[in-house]
């Protein structure tokens, strides 16, 4: 780790202040900054610590009945508000398929949002990589590169974003509060991360020294609870990123679904909204067919970027698994695996 | 730039010097306060080894910057026994054979007390493996673990009832 200034300010305006240095970051828990900082990836002159800001860590109802929840809230915290829980079940279920129960202890609302690729070349100091030096090449290309984009990948960069959360938040047309040194702003979190293109060492929209203050999820978000999940492949049962996952909420209006919302996780440097499938389901009867047909769409423009062609059909499968497991609606009780298409309930198959 | 920051771990108020903000948790415990019981694994949040408690809460410490814990209270597996008599989480790994060579035991030992505060797996194995997920054994006592933390679960839990009695 290279050395660095620590700096504790007390309140958000301090914090904007110190961090308008060039090479300063924000430490929340940590459990990612100083992974990157022991592999040497990132390399911050000053490390400004966020944790003791005032007022960030409430969850607060709004009165049209959303919710507004600061960036200090930690994972684990969020996951197991009732409250919280009952009204967005698929938010829930992601942060608890994320990581450990450890790490979601610590894990802080703004991190989660703001972590980077676990990309391996990212992680090796020794391997050429786009995202961590702009213009060094990119190993991924013709290395290890199963668990690459297929979808919004460049010849620059074909990372993932690796975040659970961010799956179904931005299903849910959740929105970010931010404060910089040029005043605050709003960022739907569809529009936070962004494509490589070219510049794949901006991963976000967020400027140098702005900070996310809160995540805003509307009230209308609400109106799918009873009929929402996240189905997160992996390749152990648990403590492992996603293979592909992805997020399905569905509303219903006399046996016809009247509102639709599809995104998917480990498919791109984003998480992946699929406006066109929804549209397509939007007004028509729940059915395998249409599924199918929402999943081809979902899936439309997906290209290998590697080794991974396999991701495109399991991504098909697991757009139309979530759906199916959305009309059975929100399970009662968080299901002893979250997001886990396996199921130890007697009787549940495991094959969709 | 040194800085002075005070923790009370395992019940004992320390105040600690740090001239070098870099350390982390888990290494000030180790290296500088003689606390070796806390493990380094991984050293990267993939293990588990390194759990300890602060504030009540299991995290991993080899991922937490001591300078940013300033203030909290830190309980480690050395706090856990009084004197001779084990804490009821440490009996039942010994009872129920939850460790072989037991690199993985303090850690494992500390996330389940973690885990049995929580109050999530009500009595669930398959939620007690998932919720324990975050601390890997290369010796796969696994079984073990599990029945352990279901028997100590029992035994806090009449333990609390007696007390409120
Ligand atoms: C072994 C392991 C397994 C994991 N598995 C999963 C998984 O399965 N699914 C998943 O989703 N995640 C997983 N994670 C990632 C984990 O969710 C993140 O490390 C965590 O959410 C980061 O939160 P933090 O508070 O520790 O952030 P930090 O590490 O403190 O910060 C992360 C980044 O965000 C910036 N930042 C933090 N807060 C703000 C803010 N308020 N405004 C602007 N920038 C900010 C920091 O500068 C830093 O660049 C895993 C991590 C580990 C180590
Ligand atoms: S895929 Fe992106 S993050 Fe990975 S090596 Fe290439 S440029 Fe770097
Ligand atoms: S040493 Fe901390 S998780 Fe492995
Ligand atoms: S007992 Fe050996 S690693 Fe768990």
């Amino acid at each position: 780790m290279n050395r660095f200034d620590y700096i504790r300010p007390a309140s958000v305006p301090e914090a904007i202040a110190a961090a308008a240095v060039p090479g300063s970051a924000y430490l929340a828990a940590g459990t990612n900054l100083l992974d990157l900082m022991k592999v040497g990836t990132l390399r911050p002159e000053r490390v400004i610590d966020i944790t003791r800001l005032p007022d960030l860590d409430r969850i607060e109802w709004l009165p049209d009945g959303g919710v507004r929840i600061g960036a200090m809230v930690r994972n684990s915290d969020l996951a197991y508000d009732e409250r919280f829980a009952r009204m967005f079940p698929a938010v829930a279920e992601a942060l608890l398929s994320g990581a450990s129960a450890q790490l979601r202890n610590a894990a802080t609302v703004g991190g989660n949002l703001m972590q980077r690729t676990r990309c391996a070349y990212f992680h090796d100091l020794a391997s050429a990589c786009n995202r961590r030096l702009a213009g060094s090449g990119c190993d991924a290309r013709d290395g290890e590169n199963r668990l690459h984009a297929v979808l919004g990948w460049s010849e620059h960069c074909i990372a993932t974003h690796p975040s659970d959360f961010c799956v179904p938040l931005v299903a849910l047309d959740a929105v970010v509060e931010v404060e910089g040194p040029h005043g605050g702003r709003e960022i739907p979190v569809d529009l936070l991360h962004v494509l490589p293109g070219a510049t794949p060492e901006r991963a976000t929209a967020l400027a140098p020294g702005e900070l996310i203050i809160a995540l805003r999820l509307p009230a209308e978000a609400t109106g799918f609870s009873g009929n929402a999940r996240y189905l997160k492949l992996r390749e152990r049962t648990s403590y492992a990123f996603a293979v592909v996952s992805a997020a399905a909420a569905l509303e219903f209006e006399g046996g016809q679904i009247r509102k639709a919302r599809i995104a998917l996780g480990g498919v791109a440097a984003k998480p992946w909204r699929a406006r066109e499938a929804e549209a397509a389901l939007t007004g028509v009867p729940a059915s395998r067919e249409a599924f199918a047909k929402a999943a081809e769409l979902a899936l439309a423009d997906a290209l290998p970027s590697g080794d991974n062609a396999f991701k495109i059909e399991l991504a098909r499968r697991i757009v139309v698994r979530a759906l199916s497991l959305a009309v059975e609606g929100t399970p009662k009780i968080m299901p002893a695996l979250p997001a886990s298409p396996f199921s130890t309930t007697a009787g549940v198959t495991h094959v969709a | 730039m040194s800085l002075s920051i005070s923790l009370t771990i395992n019940g004992q108020a320390r105040t600690v010097v740090l001239d070098d903000p870099r350390v982390t948790l888990l290494d000030l415990l180790r290296e500088r306060l003689d606390l070796p019981g806390t493990k380094k694994g991984c050293d990267r949040g993939q293990c588990g080894a390194c759990t300890v408690l602060v504030d009540g809460r299991r995290i991993n410490s080899c991922l937490a910057l001591a300078a940013s814990l300033d203030g909290a209270e830190v309980t480690t597996i050395e706090g856990l026994a009084e004197g001779e008599i084990l804490h009821p989480v440490q009996a039942a790994f010994v009872a129920h054979d939850g460790f072989q060579c037991g690199y993985c035991t303090p850690g494992q030992i500390m996330s389940a007390i973690g885990l049995i505060q929580e109050g999530h797996a009500n009595g669930d194995p398959e939620r007690i493996r998932e919720l324990m997920s975050g601390n890997i054994c290369r010796c796969g006592a696994y079984q073990g673990i599990t029945e352990a933390i279901l028997e100590a679960q029992k035994t806090l839990a009449e333990g609390n009832r007696r007390d409120a009695a």
